[in-house]
Formats: C-alpha cells, sequence, structure tokens
C-alpha cells in the first residue's frame, strides 16, 4: 500500500512516520515562538521590556532556554514511583500532539482529514488527563498530588461545556469532519451565528489548558509547582512544549471551528499565501486573548471554578444547543440565532458579574470551618 | 493491516494481563488505560470509527479519571491489588464470559461474514447511521439511558448534600 505526500509515492507506514516527524518538528519550532511572543506581550502588558540581549529583539531566548533546560540534569525522587514518575510526561506529551492530525490548517494542508475530525480532536485531547494524575501521584509529593487531583477535577468539569459549544457547531455544519466546518463558514463564520458558544468555548479551553485565571492546579502560591513540581530537565520542558503545543493546536482549531477558517471572507479560490496569511491572523487573535487575560484576571479558588463550571457554563451551553436544535427543526432564519446568541452572552456576562460581586463569601463548609478556628 | 492487528491485540492483552498482574492499584488502572487505548485501535482497524473514537473519549479519557478518584476516596486505596474479596464471584464471571465469546466465536460462520463475501469494498462513515438509528428504531432505548444518568446525577446530589446542624443559619 502507497501513499503519496509531497507528490511521493512512499510505504504506508513511512508515510505516517513522516507525517510524525513534520508534526514533532513543527510543533517545537511554534512552541519556542509562542514562549517568546508570551514573554514579550506580558511584558508590554507589565510596562517591562521582555527578553532583549539574546539575538536581535532577544529572539534567541527561547533557543538559549531550551539548551539550558536540556542541559539540566534529570532528577528523580528517591521515593517518587520510578515508572509513573517517567512516563508521565508522555501522557501528557503524546495526545496533545495526535490532536494536530486532524486540523485543516490550509486548503488541503494537513496531516490527514479524518471524517470525525471534531470528534477525533475532543477525543485524544481528554486523555492526557491520565498523564497529570500521575505525574501528581508518581512524584511522591503532596504538593504534586494535590495538583494532580485538581487538574483532572477541572478538566473533567470543562470538558463538558467544551464538547456541548462544539456540538452546536457540529449541528450547524451537519458533519464532524473539520473540512466540511470551514467550508460551511465561507459567507457567516460561526461566531456571528454562535457567540454565546464561542465565549463558552473560549473559557473552557483556557481551563483545559490550565491557563489562567484556571491555573489551580499549578498555581505557584498555591502547590508550588503542581504535578510537575519534582521534574527538572528534559522532562520538564515536555510538559511546557505540550502546553503551548496545546495552546497553538487550540487556536488553530478555534480559527477553523468558529472563525472560519482560511475560508471566511473571501472563499477558498485565493492562494496558499492568502489563506496562511488569515489562518496566521485568526489563530494569532485567539493566542493574543489568551495572554491578555493572564494578565488581566487573577486567579480563581478552586470552588468557584467548579461552581462556574457546573452552575454558569453547562446550563447555558444546554440551552443553546437546544436552540440550535429548535431553529434548525423549524427551519427559523439564521438571524434568530444570533439575536438569541447575543442574549445568552448578556446573560453570562450579568450572572458573571454578579459571581464576581459575591465572590468574597466562602461556601458553607468552609465558613463554618474559619469561624471554628477563629 | 496484519502489521498493526497484530501490534494492537499484543497490546490490549498484554496491558490487559498486566492490570491483574501489578501490584499496585494505580499501576494497574494506568495498565487498564493503555489496554482501553488498543482496543480503540483495534475498533479503527474493523473499521468501526465512531465506536473507537468514543472509546478513546469515555473509557481512556474520562471512565479511567473517575476511576482514579474512586480509588484515592476509598479507604481501601493502599491496599494491595491481589487482595480482593471477590475472586471466586469474579473468577465465575470470567469464566462464564470467556466461554460466551468462544462458543460465539465458534458458531459464527466466518466465510460468509469476510470482507470480499460482503462484497463491502469503500469503507463510508458509521456516523450518520449510527445517529438515525439511535433517533429512530431505538429512540426508547435511548431516552431511558438518558434518564437513568438524570437518576444518578440526582442520587450524587443527594449524596452529598450538606446538611444542616440544628440551631445553625443558612
Amino acid at each position: 500500500m502507497n501513499n503519496s505526500l509531497f507528490g511521493f509515492e512512499i510505504n504506508v507506514w513511512l508515510d505516517a512516520l513522516a507525517r510524525l516527524g513534520l508534526i514533532v518538528g513543527v510543533m517545537t519550532v511554534v512552541a519556542m515562538g509562542l514562549i517568546y511572543g508570551e514573554r514579550k506581550i506580558l511584558a508590554r502588558f507589565q510596562q517591562r521590556v521582555g527578553p532583549q540581549k539574546t539575538g536581535p529583539f532577544g529572539l534567541l531566548q527561547s533557543v538559549a532556554d531550551a539548551v539550558k533546560l536540556v542541559g539540566k540534569e534529570d532528577l528523580r525522587p528517591n521515593a517518587a514511583d520510578p515508572w509513573t514518575f517517567e512516563l508521565a510526561p508522555y501522557f501528557v506529551f503524546i495526545p496533545i500532539f495526535l490532536g494536530f492530525v486532524s486540523l485543516p490548517f490550509l486548503l488541503d494542508v494537513n496531516i490527514r482529514l479524518l471524517e470525525l475530525g471534531l470528534l477525533y480532536f475532543i477525543a485524544v485531547s481528554s486523555v492526557n488527563i491520565v498523564g497529570w494524575v500521575m505525574a501528581g501521584w508518581g512524584s511522591d509529593n503532596r504538593y504534586a498530588m494535590i495538583g494532580g487531583m485538581r487538574a483532572a477535577a477541572q478538566a473533567i468539569s470543562y470538558e463538558l461545556p467544551l464538547v456541548l459549544s462544539l456540538v452546536t457547531v457540529a449541528m450547524l455544519a451537519g458533519s464532524l469532519n473539520l473540512k466540511d466546518i470551514v467550508e460551511g463558514q465561507a459567507n457567516v463564520p460561526y461566531v456571528a451565528l454562535l457567540p454565546l458558544a464561542f465565549v463558552v468555548f473560549f473559557i473552557s479551553t483556557l481551563a483545559e489548558m490550565n491557563r489562567p485565571p484556571f491555573d489551580i492546579p499549578i498555581g505557584e502560591s498555591e502547590v508550588v509547582g503542581g504535578p510537575f513540581v519534582e521534574y527538572s530537565g528534559i522532562r520538564w520542558s515536555m510538559f511546557m512544549l505540550g502546553e503551548y503545543a496545546s495552546l497553538w493546536i487550540l487556536s488553530v482549531l478555534t480559527a477553523a471551528v468558529f472563525l472560519g477558517g482560511y475560508s471566511w471572507p473571501f472563499g477558498e479560490d485565493f492562494g496558499k499565501g492568502y489563506q496562511l496569511v488569515l489562518m496566521a491572523a485568526k489563530s494569532g487573535i485567539f493566542i493574543f486573548l489568551v495572554f491578555w487575560v493572564r494578565a488581566s484576571i487573577p486567579r480563581l479558588r478552586i470552588d468557584q471554578l467548579m461552581s462556574y463550571s457546573w452552575k454558569i457554563l453547562l446550563p447555558l451551553s444546554l440551552v443553546q444547543v437546544l436552540v440550535v436544535g429548535f431553529v434548525q427543526v423549524y427551519e427559523l432564519p439564521d438571524a434568530f440565532l444570533t439575536v438569541a446568541g447575543v442574549g445568552g452572552l448578556l446573560a453570562l456576562v450579568s450572572i458573571t458579574g454578579r459571581a464576581v460581586a459575591s465572590s468574597r463569601r466562602l461556601p458553607g463548609a468552609a465558613r463554618t470551618m474559619r469561624s471554628e478556628a477563629v | 493491516m496484519i502489521l498493526a492487528f497484530f501490534a494492537l491485540s499484543g497490546l490490549t492483552v498484554a496491558s490487559a494481563l498486566l492490570v491483574f498482574v501489578a501490584r499496585n492499584l494505580l499501576h494497574a488502572l494506568a495498565f487498564l488505560v493503555l489496554s482501553f487505548l488498543g482496543m480503540a485501535g483495534l475498533f479503527l482497524t474493523l473499521s468501526a470509527d465512531f465506536i473507537g473514537v468514543a472509546q478513546v473519549l469515555i473509557y481512556a479519557g474520562s471512565i479511567s479519571v473517575l476511576m482514579v478518584f474512586a480509588v484515592m476516596l476509598t479507604p481501601l486505596a493502599s491496599r494491595n491489588n491481589g487482595s480482593t474479596l471477590y475472586v471466586i464471584p469474579a473468577m465465575l464471571a470470567a469464566g462464564g464470559l470467556a466461554s460466551l465469546i468462544g462458543f460465539v466465536a465458534i458458531d459464527t460462520e466466518w466465510d460468509e461474514r469476510k470482507g470480499e463475501a460482503l462484497g463491502v469494498s469503500d469503507f463510508t462513515t458509521t456516523v450518520a447511521g449510527i445517529g438515525d438509528l439511535l433517533l429512530g428504531r431505538y429512540l426508547l432505548a435511548f431516552e431511558v439511558a438518558s434518564v437513568l444518568l438524570l437518576f444518578a446525577l440526582l442520587g450524587a446530589i443527594v449524596l452529598v448534600q450538606e446538611r444542616r446542624r440544628a440551631g445553625e443559619e443558612a
């Protein structure tokens, strides 16, 4: 059996190997670029300059950091469980890279378009929770354990609104193939029809990536470094690489699923260069938003985090699914979706605002504990 | 295809074996996840794409984490994997299952079910068919399952509800 790659006919297994190599290579370079970009942008938000000494404009800073990390000694605590500790980074890292497979970067530029692309993406990106728990448990460190448990609880809770908001997109597109979903947005991107789903998706991706304000599994002031407090050197850099890789993958997915991918606004007839600029701009907006949120919003408490997902995001995304179903069954005009979505968005903002205003209140059990302690 | 089948079934069987050979409960769980992943791969080689993906999503991604929580939150979490209370019922159930599968495997006329005999050359996705059947012919079963899940949810809420102590304000 032969497949074609870049016009060459090669063996199926070699083809798969070449594509995997391509993923790892591209991903490493992009992750280093993202780390540099995050440091620069965050520095601007905090009125600093950021890295500037290494290379022109500090561009080589990430390379220098990578060399330093690889050169570091790879330590393992004596009491740690050897196999679990050593294998955990791979369980975090590989599922994230597998998510890369089904993404439509440009028209006909992808690793492999799957008929179930969207579902496949959700499925493989849920596996890395196992790696977090393994890292937390295997380190034999209480901070790591708590961090791993927090990561698992958070990832499971925020997966529901994430998946439900993607379900609405699949309902509108009538397909799970990411290529069809992009083509379906040739005239109107789905963010215009499903503003509420887009915002819920964005918030949930922040939590899935453990980005601030949902970075409680790795919050330094509470659990030191969370699951990877005991890791150093190359294994630690694998966690780091995985984090930025998932940031980039989710930004490309958002661009394809909500922002019209390479086809909106002017269709798919233009060249690859135009599509590349379009995708870069769209995923760049998402990445910038993530950095912006990190610079602006303080970290949540764990009970706030959980109740935000279960009591606010989940019901709203269920309502969104219901509304899309009604519009499709009764063939109402698409404008109805936009109106309902904006209404839902206003509800989300108002509920969140009220929750923020009353956030000083501790939950019942914690309140009793505090009053007993005093 | 043959190579993929043997690699995946080797992975599945070996890690399933290690699930009960491993002394540590959490090691057993990690091998269980590996075995789920191998099984998902086997489904994919059988052209059951939806079941394969669902296997990864539900079993490898979610059920395994729930099991980790269950293991950690139960008092017997630190006990040895080997010392279970249910050796005899588990043996009976496993033996029954194995003989059922063996009977079906021997009883099936395999020649009629080969790919060539069925005349299936192109593989088409199974999702649309599954969706039609679930919301058409098997709608009742589907809805009953969702009601069951709703009851499980309500039961969980009732179990963990904070009980107010006498004389305490809300």
